[in-house]
C-alpha cells in the first residue's frame, strides 16, 4: 500500500470534497470540509484495505490570515498493520469553531479534543466531557492563538535598567 | 435501610462510598498529578484524574524561539529520559531541514538513547518494586543509573535535564572516559540486572501484587493510544524504531519484547526485557563505532554551518564562522517553509513532533505527542474495581511522567 493507492481509495469515495492533497515529506496530507471529519475517519477505520485505525494525534493550528478558515484542526493517524501514516486537516471559522468530536471512534481522542478545545477553543460537538485540561478552569480566553504573542525580545519601551540589561 | 454505628442527623444525604484524593503531592503519585478515587471500602468505584499541575507552555514558547533554544524544553518532558527527548528534536529538525547525518553520528546517537532507555525502564521497574514493598531493588541499581548519569556527564556536561546534542550531530566528540564508563558499565551491568530480575520475577509477593492487576486488552489499549512498553505488554509488537526506523536503527538486531495480559506483571517483564535487547544494541552500536579509524573517527556533526555552531577559536579567527556564530546565536537563521511528523521511540512510547515553519526564524507551531498523557486516560478503566493499592502499583506501573504529561 502506498500514498497512490490511498489516495485513490478516498477520491473514489469523497470526490470533489477531497481538498489540497499534498506529500509533505512522504506524508500524505489533505483536507476535507469540516462536517465530514467524522465519515472520512470512519471510512478509513473501516475499509478493509485502509485500516487507519490508531490515532496517533490530534492538535490544531491557528492561522489568523485566513477569514473564515482560521483554525484548522489536524488528525494523524496510523496504520500499524501496512506502517504508513496519513494526515488530514479540517479547517473552521473562528467565531463558530464547532467539530464533531471523535471520542465515538477512539477514546484516546478524549483528552486530545480537551487539550485541542483548552488551547484553542475548539468546541468539539458530542464531547461527552469538554473541560479544559491543562490550564485553570477560570481562563475565559484560548492561549495558544495568535493573538497573544509572546513578549517580542526587541521591545525598547521597557527600561533595560530594571531588567540588568542596562 | 442499613444499620449505622454512627446515628447520622435526620435529614443529612447518606453516601456509602469515601472520596479520596491520591495527589497532588503524595508521595505515591511520584509527581505532581491527581486522582480523585471514589471508594467503596478499599475497592475503587471510579476514578477521576486532573493533570496539569506543572503545564509550563512550552509550545507556546516554542514559537518565540530558534530551533536549538528549543531542545531544553524537550530535556523537561520526559526528565527520566531527555537524552531520547533532545536527539528526537534534532531528528525533527534535521527532516525538516534535509540534513543527512553521518553514519558515526547515528551510532553515537543510538549509544545515547539506548542508555536512557535503561535509566528510564530502571527507575520504572525499581519504582513499581518500591510500590510493591520491594525497596533493595530499587537501591540496588541505582548506581548503575549514576553511571549512566556520569556518562551523559561526559559527552555534554549535565546529568538530568541534559541538553545534549546539536542539530546536524553532537557538540563535541567521545572522550576516553566516556569509553571507559562505558566499558565499565557494559561489563557490570548485566550481572546487575540478572539479579535484579532474580529479586522480582519469581517472587511470590511480588507476582502476587502485580499479575492481574492493572490489565488492559490490546484492541482496549490501541483504542486508548498505547505506544511502547504498556502497547507492547499487551502483545502489540508496535516499536518506532523498528516500523519507521531513524538514526540507523535498521543497522540493528534486535527482538521487540511482548507480554501477552498487559498487566502490571507484564509491563514489568516486558520492560525489563526492553533492557536487554538495549543493552544488546548498545554492544553492537559500540562494536560499530570501533569500526571507524584515523579521521572518520574524528566525525561527530554534520556539515550544516548554517545550525551547527562553528569551533570556538574559528569564531575568534576566521570571518565566516564568526558571522555563522552570530546568526545562530541571535536566532537570525530563517528556517525554510514546511510540515512535518516525526517520532521517536521515547521511554514511555512514540513520543512525536509536529513542527509546522512558514519561513520564519522559530517554528509556527509546534505539538508534541506526548505517550503519556494520551495513556493516562486509561487509567479509570484499569482501577475500576481494584484495590486501593493496586491502584497505586498501577499507576507507577504505566511509568507516569508528570513533566511529559503537562508539556
Amino acid at each position: 500500500m502506498d500514498n497512490a493507492l490511498i489516495r485513490q481509495r478516498l477520491q473514489e469515495k469523497f470526490g470533489d470534497s477531497l481538498l489540497n492533497v499534498d506529500e509533505p515529506y512522504g506524508m500524505l496530507t489533505f483536507e476535507v470540509p469540516k462536517d465530514m471529519n467524522l465519515k472520512v475517519l470512519q471510512f478509513l477505520y473501516d475499509d478493509p484495505e485502509l485500516r487507519f485505525q490508531f490515532l496517533t494525534d490530534l492538535t490544531a493550528v491557528h492561522y489568523p490570515g485566513q477569514p473564515g478558515r482560521e483554525l484548522a484542526v489536524v488528525y494523524h493517524l496510523h496504520n500499524l498493520v501496512d506502517n504508513i501514516r496519513i494526515r488530514f486537516k479540517v479547517f473552521t471559522s473562528i467565531e463558530k469553531p464547532d467539530v464533531f468530536t471523535a471520542t465515538q471512534l477512539y477514546e484516546s481522542a478524549n483528552w486530545m479534543e480537551r487539550e485541542t478545545y483548552d488551547f484553542f477553543g475548539i468546541n468539539f460537538v458530542g464531547h461527552p466531557n469538554l473541560r479544559r485540561i491543562l490550564n485553570v478552569d477560570e481562563m475565559t480566553y484560548f492561549p495558544m492563538r495568535k493573538e497573544f504573542p509572546l513578549e517580542d525580545q526587541s521591545r525598547i519601551d521597557k527600561d533595560d535598567e530594571m531588567f540588568g540589561r542596562g | 435501610m442499613t444499620e449505622h454505628h454512627i446515628k447520622l442527623p435526620e435529614g443529612s444525604i447518606e453516601k456509602t462510598t469515601t472520596t479520596l484524593n491520591l495527589g497532588p503531592t503524595h508521595p505515591a503519585t511520584h509527581g505532581v498529578f491527581q486522582n480523585i478515587l471514589e471508594l467503596d471500602g478499599e475497592r475503587i468505584v471510579s476514578a477521576e484524574q486532573t493533570v496539569g499541575y506543572i503545564h509550563r507552555a512550552f509550545e507556546k514558547i516554542a514559537e518565540r524561539r530558534p530551533l536549538y533554544q528549543i531542545t531544553p524544553l524537550t530535556d523537561r518532558l520526559n526528565y527520566c529520559s531527555s537524552p531520547i527527548n533532545n536527539m528526537g528534536w534534532h531528528l525533527v529538525c534535521e527532516k525538516l531541514l534535509r540534513i543527512k547525518t553521518p553514519k558515526r553520528v547515528d551510532y553515537m546517537r543510538v549509544i545515547v538513547m539506548e542508555l536512557a532507555r535503561i535509566s528510564d525502564h530502571l527507575i520504572c521497574n525499581s519504582v513499581v518494586g518500591v510500590d510493591s514493598g520491594a525497596f533493595t531493588g530499587f537501591l540496588y541499581v541505582m548506581q548503575y543509573r549514576e553511571l549512566i548519569y556520569e556518562i551523559y556527564e561526559e559527552i555534554c556536561g549535565s546529568r538530568l535535564t541534559t541538553n545534549m546534542g546539536r542539530i546536524g550531530g553532537f557538540e563535541r566528540n567521545f572522550n576516553q572516559t566516556v569509553f571507559e564508563k562505558l566499558d565499565k558499565f557494559l561489563d557490570e551491568y548485566p550481572a546487575v540486572l540478572k539479579e535484579f530480575e532474580n529479586l522480582f520475577n519469581r517472587n511470590r509477593i511480588f507476582m502476587d501484587r502485580t499479575i492481574g492487576t492493572g490489565g488492559i486488552s490490546a484492541e482496549r489499549a490501541l483504542n486508548y493510544g498505547f505506544t511502547g512498553p504498556n502497547l507492547r505488554a499487551t502483545g502489540v509488537d508496535y516499536d518506532v524504531r523498528v516500523h519507521s526506523p531513524y538514526s540507523s536503527y535498521e543497522d540493528f538486531d534486535f527482538e521487540i519484547p511482548v507480554g501477552k495480559t498487559g498487566d502490571n506483571y507484564d509491563r514489568f517483564l516486558v520492560r525489563n526485557q526492553e533492557m536487554w535487547q538495549s543493552l544488546n544494541i548498545i554492544n553492537q552500536a559500540y562494536k560499530k563505532l570501533k569500526e571507524f579509524k584515523g579521521a572518520d573517527a574524528e566525525v561527530y556533526h554534520a556539515d550544516v554551518p548554517e545550525y551547527y555552531l562553528p569551533k570556538k577559536e574559528d569564531v575568534y579567527t576566521k570571518m565566516e564562522a564568526l558571522i555563522w556564530h552570530f546568526k545562530i546565536v541571535m536566532g537570525e537563521t530563517e528556517i525554510p517553509p514546511g510540515e512535518v511528523y516525526h517520532s521517536v521511540e521515547g521511554g514511555n512510547g512514540e513520543l512525536g513532533f509536529y513542527l509546522i515553519s512558514d519561513g520564519g526564524r522559530s517554528p509556527y507551531r509546534l505539538h508534541f505527542r506526548r505517550p503519556c498523557f494520551i495513556y493516562y486516560q486509561a487509567y479509570s478503566e484499569l482501577t475500576k474495581g481494584s484495590m486501593l493499592s493496586d491502584a497505586v502499583l498501577t499507576m507507577s506501573s504505566l511509568n507516569l511522567i508528570a513533566g511529559e504529561m503537562d508539556a
